[in-house]
């Protein structure tokens, strides 16, 4: 039996795990749940010794381990199957399997190829060991490396998003794997964003929001009761109300595909009057992002039209888009939005002084000054960005702006922000949308899309599987859409 | 991954003390172990290499190329780049300049200032041919400058023993010396050569304004220290890499033009002097500062000068001064790691 009391981790403001409990008995499918950024990837990281825990204690069989790196997990009967396994891709199969092997300098390959042969019969799978590792589909290398914890004496295996990369059979085909793990008494945690696979597999379900535990629960359980879990209470949204939005379409986009990764966003059309805002709904990483950065043209991209204000633009460049008035601020704003080590200042002279070859510092530190206090920056002009706390690097960014803007593309405007700086920047939006700016945004923050869009987009796997209209208050089944309930 | 070394070094001028003392006692104790007196080591680098006007002016004209590639390297260290073909940039620098002295037939001075432009222009294509490497083809700068700088020293040598040989004999010992009205001129008897020392000073001074005072030089900041966030602020990252290039391999090129018309008199096989490399361990020791780079290239030549008298005087091997200088580099990166450490601990 597996059992985390009081594991809590900090990364600088984040607190990602919350005095979390969690017991796993031993052959129970155990699902843990929730959002991105809800705290379980931490939380297996700290379990397989990848992530030290800033307190609390992980008891297996009632001993208390204590893990500094992965080995130490392996060693201790804990092995984590990363979303993407981190195999070694110019490597055979067999040396990947015996990659992690204890032992001396001498590799016993003979044994090794015996081992594999025994543990892929014991669990249904053919492996080739002379094949490289890049020959095989993701499906593929999860199964081995499936193999190579077991052999290296995992009791509990833990699979982070497994299934985000693999097809459906190879999904069936694991989860039978898994089954047959349990039955043989070995505790599994599957750790998943998605609801019906977690009903379909496990037998009970810990769902984390924001770090904590907000509920365990024995499968099946009712869907809405998960989901509320996930997401929260759903808050009345008293406080929309509707804008008059200009007659004109503002912005019409046909067709646009787009590819990140994995992901494929194929065919998505949008027309917007002008002051319209939209909003991107979906768990992370189902398309929103791609879409608003090709909109940029941050991403490479292919759409049939895209008009802003009368201009095609559909071939234009990021610059050409930049200076028609579209402009993106992104969810991870030290990383894509403002530059590290420059300071505020500098920020403003690479905004506002495109054109000029010798730099004006003294209508810079003026324009930085008047900036940071019409925006309520807490910082000067000499600040540096990672100095400053989430919410005033979402001020100084939109500090950054120029005064007049066409659409503003905008990932996860509040994450991260306290309700006073969450409701400041909502202020400022809207002041925007009423000079005739549209306004897209993608969030995973259920009131917020409520509360500010005037339409909202689910994505579910790249696509719209719903468009609702929030004006109407259309809106109670945005959680179920989301999780994909009903669009499988 | 520079963004990373970057914010490792040290930040405050106290924390490079407790180094450079560091340096100074470990090497008092090589000194000792090697049988001679600390003190008189000490004294002997100092008094041979700024102790009279003659050593004087031997160190400034090894200060001008490490200047001006410490200069280079600024340049491309702000991009966040890592121009390890630097060196080779010296050499083709070098060549270039090599090629007017030994082409062109009319006055000295036209020919000197024609080897002067095409020493800049070689060094600044040499550079950009690793820029376009990298952006075009997908080749990292470290790779692709340590690949054309044993390109360039390959050339050198060919040139020497081929085409620009001796008369009667070809010797790798470098080519005939150029025609006296090339040199760059020199102050009585010694080696103080006012126009070399010129184009350093214009080279660190200029690289100094670029960086403090243009919008290029602030972008090229913005795309070292954030390209995700600078491409999204609009700063074209391809052309501010490719432009990075060419300026830093155009002050790598004049330092090459010094060494073959002010300080060899001809090509020689590796007429860089290792200067490029030296001059990556100024930069360090500069925390890429532009106004630190003058002084430290002047401590650094300083050091590799009158490390000749330990030679010469305690029977010590020269290569004591760069052991020195390394060593100092070493212990301030050090010293810049910790404090990165404490910092990023007191975090967590």
């Amino acid at each position: 039996m597996l059992e985390l009391k009081g594991i809590d981790k900090r990364f600088g403001r984040v607190h990602a795990n919350d005095c979390v409990d969690l017991v796993v008995g031993a052959g129970e499918l155990h699902g843990l749940l929730g959002e991105n950024g809800a705290g379980k990837s931490t939380l297996m990281k700290i379990l397989s010794g990848f992530v030290r825990p800033d307190a609390g204690e992980i008891l297996l069989r009632g001993a208390t381990l204590n893990l500094r790196t992965p080995a130490d997990g392996l060693a201790a009967g804990v092995g984590l199957l990363h979303q993407d396994p981190l195999v070694l891709l110019p490597l055979t199969v067999l040396d990947n399997f015996l990659a992690g092997a204890p032992g001396g300098l001498l590799l016993d390959r003979r044994a090794g190829r015996r081992a594999l042969a025994d543990e892929s019969r014991r669990l249904g799978f053919e492996f080739d060991p002379d094949e490289l590792v890049r020959e095989l589909s993701v499906g593929e290398r999860q199964q081995l490396e499936i193999a190579r914890l077991l052999w290296l004496g995992a009791r509990v295996l833990i699979l982070d998003e497994p299934t985000t990369a693999i097809s459906d059979p190879q999904r069936d085909r694991l989860f039978d794997t898994l089954r047959t793990l349990a039955e043989s008494g070995m505790s599994v945690i599957f750790v998943s964003h998605k609801l019906e696979e977690v009903q379909d597999l496990c037998s009970r379900v810990t769902v984390l929001r924001e770090g904590a535990v907000v509920g365990t629960r024995d499968l099946p359980a009712p869907t809405d009761e998960l989901v509320s879990l996930m997401f929260g209470r759903t808050v009345e949204s008293g406080s929309r109300h509707n804008e008059t939005l200009g007659s004109h379409s503002h912005l019409v986009i046909g067709g646009l595909r787009a590819r990140e990764g994995n992901l494929e966003v194929a065919d998505f059309s949008l027309t917007l009057r002008q002051g319209e805002v939209v909003g991107l709904a979906g768990l992370e990483g189902s398309g929103q992002r791609t879409v608003l950065r090709a909109i940029a043209g941050l991403q490479r991209s292919h759409s049939i039209r895209l008009e802003l204000g009368g201009r095609e633009l559909s071939r234009a460049p990021y610059r050409a888009r930049r200076a028609a008035g579209v402009e993106y601020l992104p969810g991870e704003r030290l990383d894509e939005g403002l530059i590290r080590g420059l300071t505020v200042e500098e920020h403003v002279v690479l905004t506002r002084q495109e054109s000029r070859f010798f730099i004006d510092w003294n209508a810079a530190r003026e324009v930085s000054e008047e900036r940071i206090a019409a925006f309520n920056v807490k910082g000067r002009p000499e600040s540096m960005p990672e100095a400053l706390s989430g919410g005033n690097q979402q001020r100084t960014l939109l500090a950054l702006l120029p005064d007049s803007l066409a659409l503003l593309l905008m990932e996860h405007p509040t994450r991260g922000l306290d309700i006073e700086s969450a409701e400041w920047v909502w202020s400022q939006l809207l002041a925007r949308r009423a000079g005739g700016t549209a306004v897209i945004f993608a969030s995973s923050d259920l009131e917020e899309l409520r509360r500010y869009a005037d339409r909202i987009l689910v994505f579910f796997s790249g696509r719209v599987v719903a468009e609702l209209d929030a004006r109407a208050g259309q809106t109670e089944n945005l959680g179920d859409l989301i999780a994909g309930v009903g669009a499988t | 991954m520079t963004g990373r070394i970057l914010e490792s070094l040290p930040r405050g001028r106290v924390t490079a003390l407790w180094p450079v003392l560091a340096a100074l006692i470990i090497t008092a104790g090589l000194f000792a172990a090697a049988g001679a007196n600390p003190i008189e080591a000490y004294r002997l680098l100092i008094d041979g290499s700024i102790g009279s006007p003659g050593k004087f002016s031997d160190t400034t004209i090894v200060w001008v190329p490490l200047a001006l590639a410490g200069a280079s390297l600024v340049v491309t260290f702000a991009a966040g780049l890592w121009n390890i073909g630097v060196e080779g940039q010296i050499v083709m620098g070098a060549i270039g300049a090599s090629w007017a002295a030994i082409t062109f037939s009319g006055p000295g001075v036209l020919v000197m200032a024609l080897g002067i432009v095409s020493g800049l222009v070689a060094g600044a294509l040499w550079g950009g041919l690793a820029g376009v490497l990298k952006t075009r083809g997908g080749v990292h700068e470290i790779f692709g400058g340590l690949g054309l700088d044993f390109v360039a020293a390959g050339l050198a040598i060919y040139l020497i023993i081929g085409p620009w040989k001796r008369d009667g004999i070809a010797s790798t010992s470098g080519t005939a010396p150029f025609r006296e009205e090339i040199w760059f001129h020199t102050i009585g008897d010694t080696r103080l050569t006012p126009l070399a020392i010129a184009l350093a000073v214009v080279g660190v001074v200029g690289v100094y304004i670029l960086m403090r005072g243009t919008m290029f030089g602030l972008r090229l900041r913005a795309v070292g220290r954030g390209r995700d966030s600078a491409a999204r602020l609009g700063v074209p990252i391809e052309r501010h890499i490719l432009a990075a290039f060419l300026v830093g391999g155009a002050l790598a090129g004049v330092a090459g033009t010094v060494q073959a018309l002010a300080f060899h008199h001809k090509l020689v096989p590796s007429i860089s002097g290792g200067y490029g490399f030296l001059g990556i361990l100024i930069v360090l020791l500069a925390a890429f500062r532009a106004s630190w780079v003058a002084p430290i290239a002047f401590f650094f030549a300083a050091v590799g000068v009158g490390a000749t008298q330990l030679e010469l005087r305690l029977d010590l091997d020269s290569s004591v001064g760069g052991v020195f200088t390394a060593l100092l580099v070493l212990l301030v990166v050090l010293a810049g790691g910790w404090q990165a450490r404490r910092r990023r601990s007191g975090e967590a």
